[in-house]
């Protein structure tokens, strides 16, 4: 950051510039202001993939403040009121119907939810096609990385609250996986439960995790995130780094500051998001089923198993590699194997930064090898994540199995096949028409 | 390369693809035709309301499909005191239970509920309502072709008739009831709409609202565009 670089704001006897003065004596205000926003030099050639980073910002702040409101109404109880429904399921629809604007709000939430790991997952897609993880940014991918896993805990939980029949089955298929490993499973489940099934003291806990101790631990991991990206400066579509190439007062010749450019460029970038989002809360806020399930307006039945239980979309590609190791191990039953292989699936993206041996960063510049492989790779994602919500057979079993092999020798192959790649010589500055 | 890709993507959409297994048929769209919508809360009240709660839904919110405090009051208010009070069943939860093997599910959100990849929730509701049929081996003697031994007899015999399965596998009436088949199609659209409406009050309300938020934005967009334009002018 070097906030110490910067020489403090001297008054230029106006009042705005005596309380300026006044503040900056005692707290790093101008200086942050200069290293973050005004004198932070971003490259000037960012494309539509550079936006999807201030969408997740501007969506965790969504789901804040959307959070807080819903919060004031919501209630995690799983007794049944005299209607012999969950409370918790009757509070939804208490907001929905009798709280102002609650179904806005909630629909916001909700589609939010969605909206979030799309940004995410594009975000994402750029740091891989550009090479953003690789040196200096390791830290940065990791972070992110993190964050990825602490939305997948935040979006779990809080999938919970609305307390139906898929929130119920869903969280009784996942927890029940913690019961696979070996010895300690069945114990250390129940501890998870904090019952023998899941119940009152679940959601509970889960509500506690998800308005409290998981958004803390996804605040401080994004401003780790940022921190990270604006002491090495960020990336761009070609890979090359610009802080290489400065003038005589030591700014990237291709850098710009990040405000006022880029601060109105997001803003159209927000502006287009929003409206893609409207469309889906004003119009179709069930997404089709995927960003608000049917069977979610079932109250949660402990009696009644649904014939089909399927994750919410977001989470349907792990899933799937969790349903596709069907051998058993060492010893250990199959079903231990595929939750290691579902977590490896995430994971495995923090060793990106070791994995890659490119010369270049930049798809624009790879051979095709990557450029081949990601695209197969993209396919067995899509693929992986149609097949998470079917139910399962012999052929959709091999296919995914298929996918699985393919999703792992991406990663596993890496530092084979990214030496080998044909690649193109990279520019010494950034291209920018 | 792009291409590839397409069709890559879509390869797998294709051969998965399976056939619907659940024939439904379309409900009629009754949605901001407030007779039809008021007829609907009418056989909704006087129909289900006696075992099926709607217990989410306030009796003055019906205000959204054209009827006052006083028309609720005088027409529709049977099993509350206050118009503002939610739509409860005095039934017991417990003897439901034992009368018809489960109790009566609340149906405040059932069209919500009942949406599938074979049809929407009113749908299937439209289909089911119409799908009753005699079934001596059933304790209540009704079956149904798309809910098989459904616990609920057929509440509305008196209006459509008695139907039985064909050795063909299609319904026939063999007792008409008090309405022709299609005085009784229509009738169910019209409760069909008023639960499709109940599952949503807002619904109608949030797509007008949408409309005129992607207005305002598409001109914010218009104007954050030209003044990114404006900004960028001297980036070369």
């Amino acid at each position: 950051m070097a906030a110490s670089n910067y020489e403090k704001f001297k008054s230029d006897g106006t009042m705005v510039g005596n309380v300026t003065e006044w503040i900056d004596a005692r707290f790093p205000m101008t200086s942050m202001w200069k290293a973050h926003l005004s004198e932070y030099y971003a490259p000037k050639n960012f494309n539509f993939w550079y936006f999807f980073g201030s969408l997740a910002l501007l969506v965790l702040v969504l789901q804040i403040v959307t959070g807080i409101f819903l919060v004031m109404h919501y209630k995690p109880d799983a007794s049944l009121n005299a209607s012999g429904v969950p409370v918790a399921f009757a509070s939804v629809e208490y907001i929905m119907r009798d709280v102002p604007w609650g179904w806005l709000i909630r629909y916001m939430h909700s589609t939010g939810a969605s909206a979030f790991f799309i940004v995410v997952y594009l975000h994402m897609f750029r740091g891989v096609i550009y090479g953003s993880y690789r040196m200096p940014r390791e830290l940065i991918w990791i972070f992110g990385v993190m964050i990825f896993l602490a939305l997948m805990a935040e979006a779990f939980a809080g999938y919970l609250l609305p307390w139906g029949q898929m929130s119920y089955w869903g969280a009784q298929v996942i927890l029940n996986l913690f019961s696979a490993i070996p010895l300690v499973g069945n114990e250390l489940a129940t501890w998870i439960r904090g019952d023998f099934v899941i119940g009152d003291a679940t959601l509970n806990r889960m509500f506690s995790f998800h308005v409290i101790a998981i958004p803390l631990v996804l605040l401080g991991l994004v401003v780790a995130h940022i921190l990270a990206l604006h002491e090495v400066g960020s990336n761009n579509p070609d890979g090359v780094e610009i802080k290489k190439k400065k003038d005589e007062r030591g700014i990237p010749l291709d850098g710009i500051p990040f405000h006022p450019y880029y601060t109105v460029k997001d803003i159209v970038g927000v502006v287009g998001f929003l409206m893609a989002f409207s469309v889906i809360v004003f119009f179709m806020p069930e997404g089709g089923g995927y960003f608000l399930e049917y069977n979610n307006f079932v109250p949660a039945d402990p009696l009644v198993t649904p014939p089909h239980i399927a994750p919410v979309w977001y989470f349907t590609p792990y899933y799937s590699l969790l349903r596709a190791v069907t051998y058993p191990l060492f010893g250990i039953d199959a079903k231990f194997w595929g939750v290691v292989a579902m977590g490896a699936g995430v994971v495995i993206f923090a060793f990106l930064p070791w994995l890659d041996r490119s010369p270049v960063k930049s798809i624009r510049y790879r051979g095709p090898i990557f450029k081949w492989f990601l695209a197969i790779w993209v396919v067995c994602f899509f693929i992986l994540g149609y097949l998470g919500v079917l139910a399962p057979t012999p052929g959709r079993t091999l296919v995914s199995q298929i996918c699985t092999v393919i999703y792992f020798a991406f990663f596993l192959g890496m530092p084979i096949w990214s030496k080998l790649d044909k690649c193109q010589p990279e520019p010494d500055r950034v291209t920018f028409k | 390369m792009k291409k590839l890709f397409v069709s890559l993507l879509l390869a797998p959409v294709l051969a998965f693809a399976a056939g619907a297994e659940l024939h439904l048929d379309k409900a009629p769209d009754r949605s901001g035709d407030m007779a039809a919508l008021q007829n609907g809360a009418k056989v909704f009240v006087n129909y289900c309301l006696n075992c099926h709660s709607a217990s989410y839904m306030r009796y003055n919110r019906l205000k959204d499909i054209g009827l006052s405090d006083d028309l609720v009051r005088e027409n529709l208010l049977f099993t509350a005191d206050k118009v503002g009070e939610p739509m409860k069943v005095s039934m017991q939860r417990a003897e439901a239970k034992q009368w018809f093997g489960a109790a009566p599910p609340d149906l405040t959100v059932i069209a919500r509920a009942r949406a599938s990849e074979f049809g929407s929730g009113p749908d299937w509701l439209y289909t089911y309502l119409r799908t009753f049929y005699r079934d001596s081996a059933r304790p209540t003697g009704w079956n149904n072709t798309v809910f098989a031994n459904v616990g609920m007899p057929h509440v509305l015999w008196e209006l459509q008739g008695e139907q039985v399965m064909g050795e063909d596998h299609h319904l026939k009436l063999v007792k008409p009831g008090k309405l022709s088949p299609e005085e009784y199609d229509a009738m169910v659209g019209d409760l069909v709409g008023f639960l499709n409406y109940m599952g949503e009050p807002v619904g109608q309300f949030r797509k007008n609202l949408g409309v005129a938020v992607l207005i305002v934005l598409a001109l914010l967009f218009v104007l954050s565009f030209a003044l990114k334009r404006e900004f960028w002018k001297d980036i070369h």
